[in-house]
């Protein structure tokens, strides 16, 4: 670990305000608060994270419907992302978008997405978009187990590496496209073999390890710089919710689910961090407890902002 | 002015606009060095080097989804799908993609891509290589339609097009590409959702599309001999849809006859007709008339194909069975 404490800090504090942004969310779906429906991100904070801390503001990433971490580790303003899950006006997407539909170009978040396997083909354009305007900007795809078998993706791996574009696709492997299992649903056992096919790098990482995540990512990321193309990094990982809020869940048992949220990467990385003396337990503390304020600030803008004017209805179909 | 073909007059626009903006960049399937599938590209590899003119694989959605992406980053691309038939494979990438981010995200997208895709049937091509599938993107919120009949038209409306901040599905009728006439050497655009009266009449208004405006002007001549005056108009764009134009023709002439090569069961000129019905209902003398193709798909063999395919003696029928 050489990594400096800013850095570690900020790893930190991004996972709890994912963890606590996504556990406000699931209270507030249950209490009837949230319209629609929404794919819970807990339990797989390390991978966004540990992915999006090797970026800057000018790089780009492509988000999924599970997407509340990746906005949020990309920079996502918590106000604007809660009162945009919330319909209200004041949101992200002037409560056009909702949950899976939520984007800020301005810090590369090139949006998340209602179709799964959706953002392979966007990730590699924004990528090409880069490299035609001779910039060193890495965009990442993230993409779950379920959209690995897409066309799209493989489409999105293959040109990506014929034509070297600077994109690192992240893969989510969290064991189920809905309620399918990866065993039913592909015959390999590490999504990373397929980057073989593709000639790129394929990495298999704990996905519950934050620090795991960001130095494979951050060698991918290097990479795509260079002007070498493309890699794939499959992050294991587990939600502990269901697809969406809501799913009973009957297709997986409690051991299994148990069994992962031992292994809950928040406290792990406090435990090194604490360890190797980069952060007291009370350091720690206090950026659970600021964490929380803003989170309270952001719940507090939500539900006291407006919804929309219908006569919004028409506006921005076109440009 | 210069004689031109419809091809050239589009090779023409895609190498003025590149001359004129670095963002704007062509690919596609065997867009390169072999010149796109009709020629529409061809020369351009030479002029602009493979950093502009991109042949990609077979693979229609990242085609589409690269364009999207790449238009959502500040580019322009001109993305040429070999058939439109081919739209099918990346459908996701056009209407979920590229046609809604704008709306979803709150007006904050940009998505300035043109997606070229050759259309129609006459070449024996087949169920899979013939269609003509304009009305399922004019259903689309987000998505600009244009299918322009003339080289005129073709020049102007791809600059159009590629100056546009949305994505504009540009359907060009494959028969089209040999057609010559007039157009300018300079730069020009022409307005997207504003259509052409191609010719003036008083009798019957015929709004016809693509090919079928050539078809349209064909009949428009057989029947002004027997002193019946055809009002032709060419809508140029369907979405945009230049209703107004079309209404007060109606309201002159009293007659409204549509014209497409898409197959007539909820084709565009059910929309076209539904319009006329509803805002000029009390201007009509008879039935709103579709001339189109039957409900099947295209077919190979050169005399069913024939069939299938509308022209301007049907067009003279139609008009004839209204008096």
């Amino acid at each position: 670990m050489s990594h400096s404490k800013e850095i570690m800090v900020k790893m930190y504090t991004t996972m709890n305000r994912i963890r606590m942004f996504e556990s406000m969310a699931q209270e507030y779906f249950a209490a009837g608060k949230i319209p629609g429906f929404v794919h819970l991100y807990l339990g797989e904070e390390a991978v966004a994270v540990g992915a999006c801390s090797c970026l800057t503001d000018r790089d780009s990433i492509t988000s999924t419907h599970r997407g509340h971490g990746h906005l949020i580790a990309k920079g996502g303003d918590l106000k604007l992302m809660m009162a945009e899950i919330f319909g209200k006006s004041t949101g992200y997407c002037k409560g056009k978008g909702g949950s899976m539909h939520i984007a800020d170009f301005d810090l590369g978040i090139l949006g998340a997405n209602g179709i799964v396997g959706g953002g392979g083909p966007l990730a590699t354009g924004a990528a090409l978009a880069a490299k035609y305007k001779k910039t060193d900007d890495v965009t990442i795809c993230f993409f779950g187990d379920g959209a690995s078998n897409q066309g799209t993706t493989q489409e999105s791996l293959n040109l990506a590496s014929a034509w070297k574009l600077p994109v690192v696709f992240v893969n989510e492997n969290n064991g189920y496209g809905i309620s399918c299992p990866q065993c039913k649903s592909m015959a390999v056992t590490d999504i990373a073999d397929r980057a073989a096919a593709y000639d790129m790098p394929g990495v298999v990482v704990d996905g519950n390890d934050v620090l795991a995540v960001y130095e494979a990512v951050g060698e991918a990321v290097k990479r795509a710089r260079r002007g070498e193309g493309p890699t794939l990094v499959e992050c294991k990982t587990y939600r502990w919710r269901g697809h969406f809020e809501g799913d009973a869940c009957t297709y997986r048992c409690t051991e299994e689910l148990n069994e992962w949220m031992a292994k809950d990467p928040i406290p792990r990385f406090e435990e090194k961090l604490i360890e190797s003396g980069l952060a007291t337990a009370e350091e720690l503390e206090g950026v659970k407890a600021a964490v929380k304020k803003e989170l309270e600030a952001a719940s507090e803008f939500a539900q006291s902002s407006p919804l929309p004017e219908l006569s919004a209805l028409l506006e921005d179909v076109y440009a | 002015m210069a004689k031109k073909t419809y091809l050239q007059a589009l090779n023409e626009a895609l190498a003025q606009e590149m001359e004129k903006d670095e963002r704007v960049f062509i690919l596609g399937e065997d867009v390169g060095q072999f010149g796109g599938c009709f020629g529409v590209t061809q020369g351009l590899f030479d002029r602009f080097g493979e950093g502009r003119v991109m042949d990609t694989p077979i693979t229609e959605s990242v085609i589409v989804g690269a364009a999207a992406g790449a238009a959502a980053s500040g580019l322009r691309p001109v993305a040429e799908l070999m058939f439109v038939d081919f739209i099918g494979v990346a459908l996701d990438q056009l209407f979920n993609q590229a046609a809604k981010m704008r709306y979803m995200f709150g007006g904050k997208a940009k998505v300035p891509m043109v997606l070229r895709m050759p259309q129609g049937a006459g070449i024996g091509a087949a169920a899979q290589h013939s269609q003509s599938l304009e009305a399922w993107f004019m259903h689309i919120p987000g998505l600009k339609v244009v299918m322009p009949s003339t080289p005129y038209d073709a020049k102007g409306m791809l600059i159009s097009a590629i100056r546009d901040d949305n994505p504009v599905v540009f359907l060009e009728h494959k028969l089209l590409y040999g057609v010559e006439g007039d157009v300018p050497e300079e730069s020009y655009t022409i307005e997207l959702g504003k259509a052409d009266i191609k010719r003036q009449g008083t009798d019957v208004t015929v709004v016809a599309t693509s090919r079928m405006v050539h078809s349209a002007l064909e009949a428009a001549e057989i029947l002004a001999k027997d002193g019946i005056s055809l009002e032709v108009i060419d809508p140029r764009c369907l979405q945009p849809l230049d209703t107004e134009t079309i209404l007060d023709s109606v309201r002159k002439t009293h007659a409204l006859v549509i014209a497409h090569e898409a197959v007539c069961f909820a084709g565009p000129g059910a929309e076209i007709a539904a319009q006329v019905a509803e805002k000029a209902f009390d201007y009509l003398d008879a039935p709103i008339t579709r001339v189109a193709a039957p409900f099947c798909p295209v077919p190979f063999s050169p005399p069913l194909e024939q069939a299938f395919i509308p022209g301007a003696e049907d067009i003279v029928k139609a008009v004839r069975a209204l008096r």
